[in-house]
């Protein structure tokens, strides 16, 4: 009896991934075994090329390995509970744990600079620096857009136009009229919030995915005007030149009168570079420790809220439409001072840096990390900035695994890898208080 | 007034190519309630396997017409049918498990595969252009430009003409299926009430993944229809495709089958005008200025029902 059981199991498997294995080759057939190209010198001749190993291997792959998951996993009449969840603390990071992590991050980004110089020398750790400062601004991004996704609840699609916004606004201030990084760095703020009012006003009304797509629309626009806008922003080929912060007046440059001369120090590119790590780190603890205090303010309360069900928010007197107004401008802000930091870093901006692909992973960050927690953020950052520059070799296939990484993270767990925020306020478990999306997975 | 003419030939014919695919984001809206941002992702890789398959076939502006034809009609039906798993697959993997997630979540796994499928393209077929020879190059002339020559000459090109009558040809077969077929009746019934439907016995999961193989097929279509007219294709045609296209599908009334193919042809009238009339740089902005304008005007779109909001 019991043989017979497993003997159909095994059937059952086999079928299984028979028909998984049959898919694959009917998706692969054409798209991975031939290859159509370009002949070279023959005019504009196609040809294809055969690769039908490949079919046969990725075939041979998905019949072994859903052979393999059904027959330890899932077909069995005692599967193993792969709670792959368990591994994870309860409830994301505990308080301790994240505490600990924190500061721990906190501190490292401190010293990280003076540690990798001593360590490699000013020439060796120059690369390691512009890796931190890459993470950082992303780290900048991503707490920005936590603002508007996280804590709000609202899709943006189009955050990258934004940080377009704050880049251009400081080369192109600096441009035509010569103003310097420090009072840019404001406006650049001043103006992207502005612009986020004036897209979000009219789009806030619309639904999750509707505004998702018109904030998608929204960037695409912005991108397409600097593009095309010639005489203005330089059309693809950018702004060059964009003048370099100074360190309270002092410029980082040889000589008399520079950074290095004034403290007696011998001269040194990796000063600026030092100097940028630190910047752009002020300026991410500075959203980042606007972002906590506002959380506890009425505005962030209200976000929260938003978040969790937007009807009972109208319901109990709150203005949706000026609350998400709010948390659109800010969270535009964060990406305008982020862009202007960018821009002074490169010295050279281009349409080119602002596609939708630069939203697409700053959302990725905000979401992979736990939507609306801060250290999730970071943490996701520094996974996925580094990740990106440590396969730079595989360059045509990181954005394809990112792609399917992101997939695979949404599904395996849709609250996030990292840790999840919950509502800062919310009823006590006696009064039955269950936020409103766990009673949409069911949880509830 | 022959520009005008010319012009709205050639809006009709892209006009067709984006209701083709607007078609399978309404249908999937109706069904599920997300944007199935991969759609356009899914017409990219229809039209390379129609590509594919027209180079392995060996066809060219030389085969003889009769030939031609039936080729072509065979490489329609086994790109419908491949790019239909490729849509299957793509619900199976990134959309099914996370039904009654919340609402999000279903929107990023399908950036996620829309990310996923371009790069896969990029890496498989590599990222250069891909120029088809045309297959048909001949045209109707229906005016002769003046007496003196100089006025326009309006051209009505075989493939125009073919474009507009394959769509004609597949929404009318299309729309018998939705409206006299188990499988369309089904399907309305679970865009109606998900659960009601299953209860009475329709099987939702599968109605759901026959609505996301519709579309794929009527992405593919889409796909071999903007690789004759246009000539090439590359990885990233999807992108402003289905952006367009979800356009045509918001204004038409996201959920309404009609309104597709209306918002679709509006679309690809007001871009091709636009272009014609004002400036080329400026046409995405202006389809994406139209979305943005429908959307807050008149959320519901042409022909859609408006949504009612529940607790």
């Amino acid at each position: 009896m019991q043989a017979r059981q497993k003997d159909s199991l095994l059937v059952a498997s086999v079928k299984d991934s028979l028909g998984a294995a049959v898919i694959t080759f009917a998706l692969a057939c054409v798209m991975i075994g031939l290859r159509v190209d370009v002949a070279s010198g023959r005019g504009a001749e196609l040809f294809l090329e055969h690769r039908w190993l490949a079919v046969a291997v990725a075939v041979l792959v998905v019949f072994a390995g859903r052979l393999a998951m059904n027959i330890f996993f899932w077909k069995r009449e005692d599967p193993p509970s792969l709670n792959l969840s368990g591994l994870m603390p309860k409830g994301g990071l505990g308080a301790g744990s994240s505490n600990i992590i924190k500061y721990g991050l906190l501190g490292l980004a401190v010293v990280l600079p003076f540690v990798l110089m001593f360590w490699l020398g000013a020439r060796g750790s120059r690369q390691y620096i512009d890796l931190a400062i890459l993470v950082l601004t992303y780290v900048m991004l991503g707490w920005g857009l936590n603002i508007v996704v996280g804590l709000a609840g609202l899709l943006d699609l189009g955050y990258v136009a934004f940080y377009a916004v704050g880049a251009y606004s400081y080369a192109l201030l600096a441009h035509y009229f010569g103003f310097s990084f420090w009072l840019c760095l404001p406006l650049a703020g001043i103006l992207a919030a502005f612009w986020g009012i004036i897209l979000g006003f009219p789009v806030l009304r619309l639904r999750g995915d509707y505004l998702a797509i018109v904030t998608l629309a929204f960037g695409e626009i912005i991108r397409v005007v600097l593009l095309n806008w010639y005489q203005f922003t330089g059309g693809p080929d950018g702004l060059s030149g964009i003048p370099r912060p100074s360190f309270f007046g002092l410029e980082f440059t040889r000589g008399e009168g520079g950074f290095a001369s004034f403290f007696g120090l011998d001269y040194s590119s990796i000063h600026r570079i030092i100097f940028l790590y630190y910047l752009i780190f002020a300026m991410a603890l500075f959203t980042n420790f606007v972002t906590m205090r506002l959380r506890r303010m009425p505005i962030g309360r209200a976000w929260e809220a938003l978040r969790e069900d937007e009807i009972a928010c109208r319901a109990l007197g709150i203005n949706t439409t000026n609350t998400k107004l709010t948390a659109f401008a800010l969270g535009a802000m964060f990406a305008g001072f982020a862009g202007s930091f960018f821009a002074t870093r490169q010295g050279f901006i281009s349409p080119e840096s602002f596609t939708f692909l630069e939203s697409a992973i700053i959302l990725a960050i905000v979401v992979l990390g736990g939507l609306g927690s801060q250290i999730g953020v970071v943490i996701a950052a520094i996974v996925m900035i580094g990740g990106f520059e440590f396969f730079r070799e595989f360059e045509e296939y990181r954005m394809l695994v990112f792609g399917m990484i992101m997939v695979v993270i949404m599904v395996w767990k849709p609250r996030g890898l990292i840790s999840s925020r919950t509502p800062s306020v919310a009823l006590s478990r006696n009064a039955k208080g269950i936020s409103a999306d766990l009673v949409q997975e069911g949880h509830g | 007034m022959d520009y005008f003419l010319q012009q709205l030939i050639n809006g009709v014919t892209l006009g067709s190519i984006y209701g083709l695919i607007a078609i399978g984001y309404t249908m999937v809206y109706g069904i599920i309630g997300m944007i199935n941002f991969a759609h356009g992702d899914i017409f990219m890789v229809g039209s390379f396997v129609a590509l594919i398959l027209i180079v392995a076939l060996g066809i060219t502006a030389a085969t003889p017409v009769l030939l031609l034809i039936l080729a072509l009609a065979l490489v329609l039906v086994v790109a419908m049918a491949l790019t239909a798993v490729w849509g299957w697959t793509v619900e199976r993997i990134a959309y099914r498990p996370l039904r009654g997630s919340f609402r999000l979540a279903p929107l990023i796994t399908a950036i996620g595969a829309s990310i996923a499928l371009q790069n896969f393209v990029q890496v498989s077929q590599g990222a250069k252009n891909k120029p088809l020879q045309p297959l048909f190059s001949g045209s109707f002339q229906l005016t002769d430009g003046g007496a003196d020559g100089s006025g326009f000459i309006v051209n009505l090109s075989y493939i125009q003409i073919l474009i507009v009558v394959t769509t004609v040809i597949l929404m009318g077969g299309f729309t018998y299926l939705i409206n006299n077929t188990n499988l369309g009746r089904s399907q309305r019934a679970c865009e109606q009430d998900r659960k009601m439907a299953s209860l009475l016995g329709v099987n939702v999961d599968r109605t759901i993944s026959l609505t996301f193989v519709m579309g794929a097929s009527l992405a593919s279509v889409a796909g071999l229809m903007f690789l004759l007219y246009y000539g090439v294709v590359d990885f990233y045609i999807g992108f402003l495709a289905g952006v367009k296209a979800f356009t045509a599908a918001v204004l038409g009334g996201i959920g309404s089958l009609p309104g597709a193919m209306l918002g679709g042809l509006l679309i690809g009238l007001i871009e091709t005008f636009w272009s014609g009339y004002f400036s080329v740089e400026y046409k995405d902005v202006a389809a994406f200025s139209i979305l943005a304008i429908v959307l807050i005007f008149m959320p519901e779109g042409l022909l859609g029902q408006p949504e009612v909001e529940k607790v």
